[in-house]
């Protein structure tokens, strides 16, 4: 092996790197802490960890720090070549492996997720039944086929794909999709052309539908976790025969348009995107409980009935606080509640890789008590050999 | 007489423990620790009287005691008596605390008309609550993280004066002359009257002065149930009915239809009249039947309202702290003179008090139900007995004084804290649904908050390290080396402790919210201790720093637990949003830079050390 090869292995072997890098990922995760007082949680996540350099503003000030992907990643290559360089295979060694073999494993399930997991929401009211989940995020431009009374076809657009304004083509549709314009997070009001800001009067207009008399104002992303950012774009439909017309569609706009294009009708909407689940829940009775003279709750619950369109499962299921409703790869979590207009609100994640941390927890947890116990061992064979006899 | 040092320690600790337990003495006729031992509902909770008394006693003036303005001493169940049942004396007594000028100000008062210039009488504000409420509603808006010292003074002060208020009108009308009267009166009456107001309403012929009676009674009752503080009337089905508590308001109102009055509601009622004719023997009486007639119906809440009357009475965290103090002197003297005996004296003291603080502990649980750690308070009183449980066992192997040193001052500072944390009210508090989880609470919490205990103590020890170093010659070799495996075995549980506990906080992060790590403000601090103890652990391995740089960095880690510990909760975002608080932020601030300065003295060159020069 040449020097200059030597050295770099040498460099991602050491442990001096590994304090170094630990100490990084310290500075990181204590600014990331402070920054979530202005950013909120969500830009905090985007900012500081799914990237390799975040920028921490400290008042006026921007420092530059390491990101996630580069402090973890790098600490991953750390421990790997140090597991193949340094540690040897021994029984000595046993628990320190299982330990960071056990910390690989925690790494790895965390990127899994960041790259797997999906998060849905659903809200459903008493009495009412959904197969569907919607995102918290995520928004899709919905063209419905509404000309068969019996079904509809769908077609879903993603609001990201909207975003780059490519011109979308889709084999069940005869038209094509241009984006004119897109804006993530708007508010909408009636158009009233003396009282237009300049920024509401830069957004092209819509030719058709409801979109000509609205007046839309883009606004900057929110991060707020009490916010959420409603887009409005613009969309043109483009048929071989030529333009079809514009029209605006927000969820601001509360009701789908329609429009008619040789002899069949759409239905045509900006709304939040859904995931549509083989299976569907109804929910039977929404508990919240609170503790007697106060307005601490004590428990939330929802009463749910879960079935499959092939009736092979037809139950009732009991959603509560710490007990979610585990099925068909997806969890369902009791999130939100409004007893009083019996309604309630289950986060849905779907997460393949959700084992991995509980495994993990086992191997560290064992490594770290095989390690310690070992040395502890050690330390009162050797007590025991050099000490005076106790006295007390 | 040295050689029996330490059995007299050891005396002298039991005797305190068990000067403690006797239960007080009773300077009147009056039953009060009866009274004391009534069960009522607060806060979701059945609890005794004398938690009640005590509560609300520290909620207003941060103190438990409490004496007329003539200076007669006043039990705490003393004063609530007076405050439920005679507020024409309570009225008068300084209990309301007002720190700020400016507060003082609206009122026209000075420090001077306070009791130890601070403490102020319902009558002294009386005159001016208009304006008080007039001020409370300017700051009402204004968010609580964001409000000035004035506005948190009369928002604090807002609701101390509302819960003085609630609780005159828990169990009899305030400000009535005889309830009893009244209510025998309206019992005998309540079946015409009520057929007068119906007769009334009806347009025919009634009685104009019964319904006019039974009119005034409903108004009576009913502002009642809106203020009454406690739910004192208990549910007539027994135990089993957890909801069924009434405030006395509430039950009076549902008696118009059937004309029975509850029982308890007549019990009080009495109270009430023989606690103001100054009549003990009819009062213990009153007490005596009535208690009978609970024993029956109540048999568990009893049990539990007696002994959490007889824990609150015994404060046993309060003699812990005080043996945890002489340990710690004890313990420092022993390494100018007799070490053998006061070293073991030391550790005795130690022990009795890290057993009675066990003994605490388990009482909070039993009485809850619940595991160790439920809030912040009991989160201080773990962390302090875990850390201490380390010492003993420290002390035990090495028996140099140095377990008993660090036990005897974190055990201290802990309960101190947790005598700060206590001044916000009840400390046995109700889970809020996503913590109702006995098993989470009992797992990830419990380790958690052991991995804070471990890591303190290891900070401790190599503060201990440092001073000794430093500022004297009894640094020898031995002992250099004995402390600094010391702090290494504290330092391997820690990082045992919090790694473990973060990651089955990661778990029940899962189970509940839907993922197992958010990047949450609590989660982010129980990791930097986690990659902070990971440091030391990779740094020591390494050779990377030796004995004096590894207590550097360990001092380090008390910064580190104290921001995960309180600093997290001072943001005010997150969802870990039960442990609140901001008004410690100076605190936290000062203990940082003490720490920091512990550094800075580490890290003065080992020549100069005073051990180490030649």
């Amino acid at each position: 092996m040449n020097l200059a090869v030597r050295s770099v292995r040498d460099f991602f072997v050491s442990l001096k790197l590994t304090v170094v890098l630990l100490a990084l990922s310290l500075i990181l995760v204590f600014a990331s802490t402070l920054a979530q007082v202005d950013l909120g949680i969500y830009a905090v996540q985007e900012e500081f960890y799914r990237s390799f350099i975040a920028i921490w503003h400290v008042g006026g000030i921007f420092i530059p720090l390491p990101g996630g992907y580069l402090v973890g990643g790098l600490l991953l290559i750390n421990l790997l070549s140090a597991h193949v360089y340094r540690l040897k295979l021994e029984w000595r060694k046993a628990g320190i492996q299982l330990t960071h073999s056990g910390l690989i494993v925690l790494l790895l399930g965390e990127l899994f997720t960041g790259l797997w997991q999906e998060d849905f929401q659903m809200t459903i009211s008493e009495g009412d039944t959904k197969n569907y989940s919607e995102s918290f995020r995520l928004y899709e431009l919905a063209v419905i086929d509404t000309t068969d009374p019996k079904m509809d076809e769908v077609v879903a657009i993603p609001d990201a794909k909207l975003a780059k304004a490519a011109l979308i083509q889709h084999p069940k549709l005869p038209f094509r999709v241009a984006t004119k314009a897109y804006f993530p997070n708007t508010t909408l009001a009636r158009r009233d052309a003396a009282a237009l800001s300049p920024a509401a009067a830069a957004v092209p207009v819509a030719t058709r539908g409801i979109g000509s008399s609205v007046a839309v104002t883009p606004l900057p992303l929110t991060y707020k976790m009490n916010e959420m950012n409603v887009p409005s774009a613009v969309v043109e439909l483009i048929s071989d025969e030529g333009s079809l017309g514009s029209w605006l569609v927000s969820p601001h706009l509360g009701a789908p348009q329609t429009l008619s294009h040789a002899g069949r009708t759409w239905r045509l909407e900006l709304r939040i995107a859904r995931a549509y689940k083989p299976f569907s829940l109804q929910l039977l009775k929404v508990t919240h409980d609170i503790y007697v003279g106060t307005d601490l709750p004590k428990n939330f619950s929802s009463r749910i009935k879960l079935t499959t369109p092939d009736g092979r499962d037809d139950r009732e299921v009991l959603i509560y606080m710490n007990n979610p409703l585990r099925y068909g790869g997806y969890t369902f979590f009791q999130y939100q509640m409004d007893s009083s207009r019996g309604q309630t609100g289950l986060q849905v994640v779907r997460n393949p890789s959700w084992l991995l941390p509980y495994i993990a927890c086992i191997m560290m947890t064992f490594g770290l008590l095989l390690q310690f116990g070992l040395s502890l061992r050690a330390f009162i064979a050797k007590r025991r050999t050099t000490a005076k006899p106790a006295v007390v | 007489m040295k050689k029996r040092l330490p059995l007299l320690f050891l005396l002298l600790g039991l005797a305190l423990v068990a000067r403690s337990l006797l239960p007080e003495r009773n300077k009147t006729d009056f039953d009060l620790a009866a009274f004391g031992r009534l069960p009522v509902v607060v806060n979701g909770r059945v609890k005794p009287v004398d938690t009640v008394a005590r509560t609300a006693l520290v909620v207003l003036q941060s103190s438990q005691s409490i004496a007329a303005p003539d200076e007669t001493k006043l039990t705490p169940n003393e004063w609530l008596l007076d405050v439920l049942f005679r507020s024409s004396r309570a009225d008068a007594y300084q209990h309301f605390e007002i720190n700020h000028p400016d507060l003082l100000a609206i009122f026209s008062l000075t420090p001077a008309d306070g009791r130890a210039k601070r403490r102020f009488s319902f009558r002294q504000l009386e005159p001016k609550i208009d304006e008080l409420q007039r001020q409370a509603r300017l700051a009402e808006p204004v968010e609580a993280a964001i409000r000035t010292p004035f506005q948190k003074a009369v928002a604090q002060l807002y609701a101390n004066l509302g819960l003085y208020i609630r609780l005159k009108a828990s169990m009899v009308a305030p400000d009535h002359q005889d309830f009893l009267s009244e209510l025998l009166t309206y019992q005998k009456n309540v079946t015409a009257g009520v057929a007068a107001v119906r007769a009334k309403e009806a347009g025919q012929p009634y009685d104009a002065a019964l319904a006019a009676q039974m009119m005034e009674s409903g108004g009576r009752f009913s502002r009642m149930g809106e203020l009454a503080y406690l739910l004192a009337v208990p549910p007539s089905d027994g135990e089993s009915n957890t909801t069924g508590w009434k405030k006395v308001g509430e039950s009076l109102l549902d008696s118009f239809p059937t004309g029975q009055i509850n029982p308890a509601i007549m019990v009080y009622a009495g109270l009430a009249r023989t606690w103001k004719a100054d009549q003990p023997k009819e009062f213990n009486e009153i007490l005596r039947l009535y208690r009978a007639q609970l024993e029956r119906n109540f048999p568990q809440s009893l049990v539990k309202c007696d002994a959490e009357a007889r824990y609150n009475s015994a404060q046993p965290f309060y003699t812990a702290m005080i043996l945890y103090v002489l340990a710690f002197l004890i313990a420092v003297i022993s390494w100018l003179v007799w070490p053998d005996e006061l070293g073991r004296a030391a550790f005795w003291l130690l022990g009795i008090a890290w057993v009675l603080a066990t003994a605490g502990l388990l009482a909070r649980m039993w009485l809850e139900g619940r595991p160790p750690v439920t809030n912040l308070y009991s989160s201080a009183l773990f962390v302090g007995w875990i850390a201490v449980g380390f010492c003993l066992a420290l002390e035990y192997i090495y028996r140099n004084a140095i377990g008993s040193v660090a036990g005897g001052l974190v055990g201290f500072a802990t309960l101190l804290i947790g005598y700060y944390l206590s001044l916000g009210g009840d400390t046995l508090e109700m889970m809020r649904a996503v913590l109702d989880s006995n098993f989470w609470l009992a797992t990830h919490v419990v380790t958690v908050t052991a991995g804070y205990g471990a890591t303190f103590l290891a900070g401790f020890l190599a503060i201990i390290y440092i001073f000794r170093g430093v500022f004297t010659k009894s640094l020898d070799k031995a002992t250099a080396d004995a402390l600094s495996r010391m702090i290494y075995g504290i330092v391997c549980f820690a990082a045992l402790f919090s790694l473990v506990g973060t990651i089955l906080g990661g778990i029940w992060a899962d189970q509940s919210w839907g993922r197992f790590w958010g990047w949450d403000p609590k989660e982010n601090g129980a990791l930097m201790i986690v990659i902070w103890n990971a440091i030391y652990l990779h740094a020591r391995w390494g050779g990377l720093a030796k004995q004096r740089g590894l207590a550097v960095l360990a001092v380090f880690g008390n910064v580190i637990t104290a921001w995960s510990w309180f600093g997290v909760n001072m943001l005010g975002v997150g969802l870990h949003s039960y442990g609140f608080m901001d008004s410690a932020f100076p605190w936290l601030l000062a203990f940082a830079g003490s720490q920091l300065l512990c550094i800075a003295i580490g890290s003065i060159p080992l020549a100069m050390w005073r051990s180490f020069r030649a």
